[in-house]
């Protein structure tokens, strides 16, 4: 009872926290949720130029390993963000490969190790909606005489409300995931910090209120994006059948 | 326009057990013909076959010259685009200059006279306007074959009446009409010869006026029986 108790002053105590930080526009937290946004936004990005056209030839193509490929992609969607941060950290640590550009520990490195955890996501969610949309369009679309590659970019494009969906769903991975960002960022104050490991920080350090008051703005976040892309799908749809 | 267009030569579509369409060989040579038979007769499947959509298990067509084809379906596949650019596309696709493509686009959208719902969301179109525009969107490409999978099966009268006068006047610029359909006063107004199938095979070839007067087949003569009792 006296925990219970204890933990809902927490959760007022935090909302209050946040709110208090939210008003005074306080610029360090400021910072930090923008640096999220900006490295999960260019996280998603690529992904979405990479994955959705992967996603789409694995669609309507023909090739030998297709299979392979669908199931790789698909498992691949589980991928641990602690396994992908190490792999990108050993890519771009000092001896690693790409160890000269240095990148190690900067938002750079949270891109393409986000990027890297999110590709597959958006690539195995186009697929299914391509998928779908190819067996109603296949014979029409190969009537009319249009090759696969062209196929597949007709469906990317008539696809693109659908599309939004595994967009979405691949920043909501890129955004809440810690494990990946910790580890090629380092959690740098004011260099390489962002929401997730913030709250991991704040919450081993035993700051509660904080680490709560910034899970809020996340959960906001990632709420207030959702439902605008959801309004302007709807839009769309109803505007283009 | 009596010379045969294309010989079909023992053609043949097997799906697991079943003979979809079994050893077809026919002569085509009238203008405009109509397959007919009961459903699952393999009428599609045989129109696919033709159009190269599938490929048969054996046979062969052994086509005169080469034909430029098109085809239309029973129902049809708008992007989500406008009617004009869903003319568009199938012109692009034939490697067409943009300019030659919105012309011609636009006017074969007032030959099926949907001038006026160019710039209307395809997919928000009717059933019948939809498949005005698909028919639009073949005239542009003037092919020399085209082939329609009951184009009127799922739309109201009226519409198909509009479809029908559609399907004629493109006959009537020269290219050749190969579809199938149920509605057999449809067969009798656009067809000169009938093709009859039954379970994948040929029953009859016959001119239109023979075959609604007394067909070969007594399997044509049941299914003109039930279809118009």
């Amino acid at each position: 009872m006296h925990k219970l108790h204890h933990t809902m002053i927490e959760f007022s105590d935090s909302f209050h926290t946040a709110w208090q930080l939210l008003a005074a526009s306080d610029s360090r937290l400021f910072a930090i949720v923008l640096l999220s946004l900006r490295v999960s936004f260019a996280a998603t990005l690529i992904a979405c130029v990479v994955g959705m056209p992967v996603g789409a030839l694995l669609a309507v193509g023909r090739f030998p390993g297709r299979r392979v490929l669908i199931v790789l992609f698909n498992g691949l969607m589980g991928l641990p963000p602690v396994v992908v941060g190490l792999l990108v950290y050993l890519l771009l640590s000092r001896a690693g490969p790409l160890g000269s550009f240095g990148l190690l520990f900067s938002p750079t490195a949270m891109v393409i190790a986000q990027a890297v955890l999110v590709t597959p996501i958006v690539a195995a969610l186009t697929r299914q909606v391509i998928a779908d949309e190819w067996s109603e369009y296949r014979e029409q679309l190969r009537s009319l005489g249009a090759s696969r590659a062209r196929a597949a970019a007709t469906l990317l494009w008539d696809g693109r409300f659908s599309l939004s969906t595994a967009a979405l769903a691949g920043f909501g991975r890129a955004i809440a995931e810690v494990g990946a960002v910790m580890i090629v960022g380092g959690n740098i104050d004011g260099v390489t910090r962002v929401m997730t490991t913030t709250i991991a920080l704040e919450t081993s350090k035993g700051d509660l209120p904080l680490a709560l008051a910034l899970g809020f703005i996340l959960i906001a976040v990632v709420l207030i994006i959702n439902a605008v892309a959801y309004a302007v799908r709807g839009w769309a749809e109803r505007r283009w059948g | 326009m009596s010379t045969a267009w294309l010989a079909i030569d023992g053609l043949g579509l097997t799906e697991g057990a079943t003979r979809i369409v079994d050893d077809v060989s026919l002569t085509l040579a009238a203008q405009r013909t109509v397959v007919l038979g009961p459903n699952g007769a393999g009428k599609s499947t045989l129109l696919r076959l033709i159009h190269g959509l599938l490929h048969p298990s054996e046979g062969a067509l052994r086509w005169s010259q080469p034909l430029s084809q098109a085809m239309v379906f029973q129902r049809p596949i708008m992007l989500r685009t406008t009617a004009l650019a869903n003319v568009v596309y199938g012109l692009k696709l034939k490697g067409h200059a943009m300019d030659v493509c919105q012309r011609r686009a636009l006017d074969s959208l007032a030959h099926v006279g949907l001038e006026h719902l160019a710039q209307r969301p395809a997919r928000l179109l009717s059933g019948g306007e939809q498949q005005r525009v698909a028919l639009a969107r073949v005239w542009a490409l003037e092919p020399e074959l085209l082939i329609l999978d009951e184009p009127t099966a799922s739309l109201d009268p009226a519409s198909s009446r509009e479809v029908e006068r559609i399907i004629n006047e493109i006959a009537a610029s020269g290219t050749r009409i190969l579809m199938t359909t149920h509605n057999l006063g449809q067969a009798r107004r656009i067809a000169e010869e009938i093709v009859f199938i039954d379970r994948g095979r040929i029953a009859e070839q016959t001119p239109v006026a023979e075959f609604f007067k007394l067909p070969r087949t007594p399997a044509a003569q049941d299914f003109l029986q039930e279809e118009m009792p």
